[in-house]
């Protein structure tokens, strides 16, 4: 994560191991963590039950015997899917590629980041509909009806909501005035409320619209309970995912849920400060007046503010049923759109007001 | 003044978040099974004990249980009068008693229909096999579950009694 920190003395193939460790750890820690806090124990919870509790302390090791069982199952590929086989096995992969290119924009400190992109929100939005195409292509290639159906309700769904992201996210990008996530932070945390810097101005106080549509939004991109028509267990028998086993499955697996906990940290950043803590608690002003602790402390600030906006993905999915696909439909095209446009407007003839 | 009426959606969201809380505190409805055991009711269907002594073979346990899991054999045999001089008495000697618990479904039919008080139900649950075949449980086993059967519960008031005694 400190590649960019120590990329004056490090030999280039020494730094792209790092990148790649970091980004390993970036994209499985929060995968982890949410499936074991959130997927088992509050889950079980909820619903009066303990959940894994064999496995270590608490069912703590139940997610490596978990993977353990996955590895040791058959990588089936059905008879009618044979003569694409490749494109069947690839599918997957491109999934949880869309969540490994989507955590190289996160910032994770003043100077722990991947890749500092001048457009990052807007990268980080074009790239988290890559997955979209590997869904289509899970679900057409399995050669079976319901996979296909998934993968169509999938695509209609990922794309209906994409659009609402994006608008929710313009009205953060006017009111910072950059597309620079790591600027946005800043922004954030150096910014103040009527001449008051005690908190700062995080965005979820101005943009709260904004934030409520991007949670729905994000909600349905992860293809969680009350979006989880592609999926539909009882009816779709798992969509686009009924065909695949073992290894194949278990990265659709931590595709998902990864893919949860690098959209909560987007969330975060956008919303709620980010790595940050405001500037004004330490007398910091700019980038570089930032102390270098934060290096470490940035990340724990991110993972914990993850943690946060996670709980309240899980707790929907496990409180509400899901909708019917008109519904869906027609909530994305006639709610979220048309309030997201209106939060556009009102932040920008605010934006140009103050 | 009428309550203000709470959206259905977030009071959906306070009760799974009431059961989180309520789960912490005071532990889940569930039961660590391995670990501690469930005590079942005294009236539990866990398994069926047979009273040999009591057994008389006629079969009509056997001709009722609907999935034919009682097998049963006997032989008659004579046993010595009762009174001096009178002719020696025949007897109903049970050769053979299994119940095949892969096959039975707990209907309770046979408890039910026995007229002499030969077979009672035992809450006892645990005698699961890793071989199907050793659910067949013979008439030797079926009595040691007799020690298991409890003490039949006191009638209800102004109940009647049935049989002797």
């Amino acid at each position: 994560m400190n590649a960019a920190l120590l990329s004056a003395d490090l030999a280039y193939w020494a730094q792209s191991l790092l990148r790649v460790l970091g980004g390993l750890v970036a994209v499985l820690l929060p995968a982890g963590t949410v499936v074991y806090l959130f997927l088992f124990k509050m889950m079980s919870f909820m619903q009066s039950r303990l959940g894994p509790m064999e496995a270590g302390p608490f069912g703590s090791m139940q997610l490596f015997a978990e993977v353990g069982k996955w590895l040791q199952k058959e990588d089936i590929v059905p008879e009618r899917a044979r003569p694409e086989a490749r494109i069947f096995k690839l599918a997957p992969l491109i999934v949880l590629a869309s969540t490994f290119l989507l955590v190289v924009v996160v910032p994770f400190g003043p100077d722990a980041w991947f890749t500092d992109f001048e457009a990052g929100i807007f990268y980080a939005l074009a790239v988290s509909s890559v997955s979209v195409l590997g869904i289509l292509i899970a679900g057409w290639s399995s050669a079976n009806k319901y996979s296909l159906l998934g993968g169509l309700r999938a695509a209609g769904q990922l794309i209906a909501y994409e659009l609402p992201m994006v608008l929710a996210v313009v009205g953060v990008v006017i009111q910072a005035g950059t597309m620079n996530l790591q600027q946005i932070v800043v922004a954030q945390n150096s910014g103040s409320i009527f001449g008051w810097n005690g908190v700062g101005n995080p965005y979820i106080l101005t943009q709260f619209i904004a934030f409520v549509v991007f949670m729905v939004s994000v909600q349905a991109e992860l293809t969680q309970t009350p979006f989880d028509m592609p999926i539909a267990e009882s009816e779709l028998v798992s969509g686009y995912m009924t065909e695949y086993s073992g290894f194949r499955f278990l990265i659709f697996f931590i595709g998902e849920f990864a893919t949860a906990g690098v959209f909560s940290m987007i969330a975060s950043v956008l919303f709620l400060g980010g790595w940050g803590v405001p500037f004004s608690w330490f007398g910091w002003t700019t980038m570089d007046s930032i102390d270098n602790w934060m290096n470490v402390g940035g990340p724990l600030i991110l993972f914990t503010k993850m943690i946060v906006v996670v709980f309240f993905i899980m707790w929907v999915r496990f409180s509400y049923p899901r909708f019917r696909e008109d519904q869906l439909q027609r909530f994305a095209w006639k709610v979220l759109i048309p309030v997201s446009l209106a939060n556009i407007m009102v932040t920008a003839i605010l934006k140009v007001a103050f | 003044m009428a309550k203000p009426r709470v959206p259905g959606l977030i009071k959906g969201l306070g009760v799974t978040f009431g059961t989180f809380m309520r789960t912490v505190k005071e532990g889940a409805d569930t039961v660590q099974y391995p670990h501690e055991k469930e005590a079942p009711p005294v009236r539990a269907r866990g398994v069926i004990a047979l009273h040999e002594g009591n057994c008389t073979s006629c079969m009509l346990c056997a001709r009722s249980c609907p999935d034919w899991c009682i097998y049963i054999e006997g032989h008659k045999e004579l046993a010595p009068p009762r009174r001096a001089g009178g002719a020696p008495r025949k007897v109903n000697k049970l050769d053979r008693f299994d119940i095949d618990y892969a096959l039975c479904m707990y209907c309770g039919i046979c408890v039910e229909v026995c007229p002499f008080d030969a077979l009672f139900w035992s809450p006892e649950y645990e005698y699961s096999e890793p071989r199907i075949a050793d659910l067949l449980h013979d008439k030797h086993k079926l009595g040691e579950w007799m020690e298991t059967v409890p003490e039949a519960p006191e009638l209800e008031a102004g109940a009647e009694k049935k049989g002797k005694k």
